[in-house]
């Protein structure tokens, strides 16, 4: 299925706080077993359905998520 | 390993990015907090408000001494490190010398509520025309999680093991309370960052402290309400329900003085 919206995580700049975990409405983010560099257990998008609310990227204090939404098509020009 | 990310062509289109987490204003770099801390969020929307506005170029920080005495290291704007609780009088003279610009400081609650109470109270007596940002953990989280003048009664620091007596020690401290009532204080709000509807409320705040400083009528305050994972030796989304059980009421959010019309 085509996404409507997704974030993208910066899997180096996660510290695995899970702050945006509970800030995700769809409970869309969870914790991985993957490491990153610094041994921080990351955070991955586990839906389809993401909105791009933005929630998640409002709580993360390590700005480590940015929200991509698609854009809406433009009205036909008015004739 | 696993792609948390699935590429879409729709990407790529200009308006496709509705959050970046690096404005401008943000420098991209990994911050030194401990896991969860809300200095990065209250550093990350900060700075969202300053690119929003379009300010970049005329706004002065000024940095605390405590967890955020890097503040200077993310903020992409001009910034001056002061000494421990001297926050305010720096941004008074930084304003003076320059009133072009919009300064700013960047304090917690150790640095602003004790050992710069007197500057503080002071500064927005005399109305100086400066933002002060108050980031309220109600601890001293730099030093390694000792009672600050804010800590909530009972609570357990590495200085009051058995939690806070009010009878020996005191009241919790609240520096934005007292500031509202100062003649010299314009607008004075506290706010808080734990879910992202307060977020959206503290940048609305945020925003309106900005703007009412172009006034020059006056001192404007912002408390946040902010966790320290480390020093209240909780996991990050333990200390989310602390504030909410705990911090809030105490420290309710809200505008304590707002510009009479
Ligand atoms: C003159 C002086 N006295 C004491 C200290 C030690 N000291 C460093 S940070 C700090 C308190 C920081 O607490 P807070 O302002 O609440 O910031 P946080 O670390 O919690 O963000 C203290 C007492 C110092 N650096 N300089
Ligand atoms: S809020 Fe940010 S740092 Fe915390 S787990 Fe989520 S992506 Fe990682
Ligand atoms: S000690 Fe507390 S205030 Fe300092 S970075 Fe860690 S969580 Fe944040």
């Amino acid at each position: 299925m085509a996404r409507k919206a997704t974030v993208l995580i910066d899997k180096e700049l996660c510290k695995g706080c899970e702050l945006c975990v509970i800030a995700c409405p769809l409970e869309g983010l969870v914790l991985s077993d993957d490491l990153n560099l610094k041994g921080y257990r990351i955070v991955r998008l586990d839906t389809d359905k993401c909105t791009g609310c933005v929630n998640c990227a409002l709580v993360c204090p390590d700005s480590a998520i940015s929200v991509f939404r698609e854009p809406k098509a433009a009205k036909p020009e008015a004739t | 390993m696993e792609r948390t990310f699935i590429e879409e062509d729709w990407m790529s289109k200009p308006d496709a990015l509705v959050y970046d987490n690096h404005p401008e204003t943000l420098i991209d770099r990994p911050l030194h907090y401990c896991p969860g801390c809300h200095h990065g969020v209250a550093h990350k929307e900060i700075m969202h408000v300053v690119e929003e506005l379009g300010i970049q170029s005329e706004v002065i920080g000024v940095a605390p001494v405590g967890c955020s005495v890097f503040a200077y290291h993310y903020m992409n704007v001009d910034m001056q490190e002061a000494a421990h609780g001297r926050a305010c009088a720096v941004a008074t003279g930084i304003k003076r010398v320059r009133p072009d610009k919009t300064v700013f400081t960047y304090q917690g609650d150790g640095d602003l509520a004790a050992i710069g109470t007197a500057e503080t109270l002071h500064a927005v007596n005399r109305g100086e025309n400066i933002l002060i940002i108050f980031i309220n953990n109600a601890i001293y989280g730099m030093t390694g999680g000792q009672m600050a003048p804010t800590t909530l009664e009972g609570m357990q620091t590495s200085t009051t093991p058995y939690g806070r007596n009010i009878k020996d020690i005191g009241y919790p401290l609240k520096m934005t309370d007292l500031v509202a009532h100062l003649p010299g204080a314009y607008y004075v709000t506290r706010q808080s960052v734990h879910t992202p509807n307060a977020v959206r409320k503290f940048k609305k705040a945020l925003k309106k402290a900005f703007e009412y400083l172009k006034d020059e009528r006056g001192t404007c305050f912002v408390e946040i309400v902010s966790n320290c994972p480390s020093g209240w030796k909780m996991t990050p989304v333990e200390s989310v329900s602390y504030i909410e059980e705990k911090m809030l009421p105490e420290f309710p959010v809200g505008d304590l003085k707002t510009p009479e019309k």
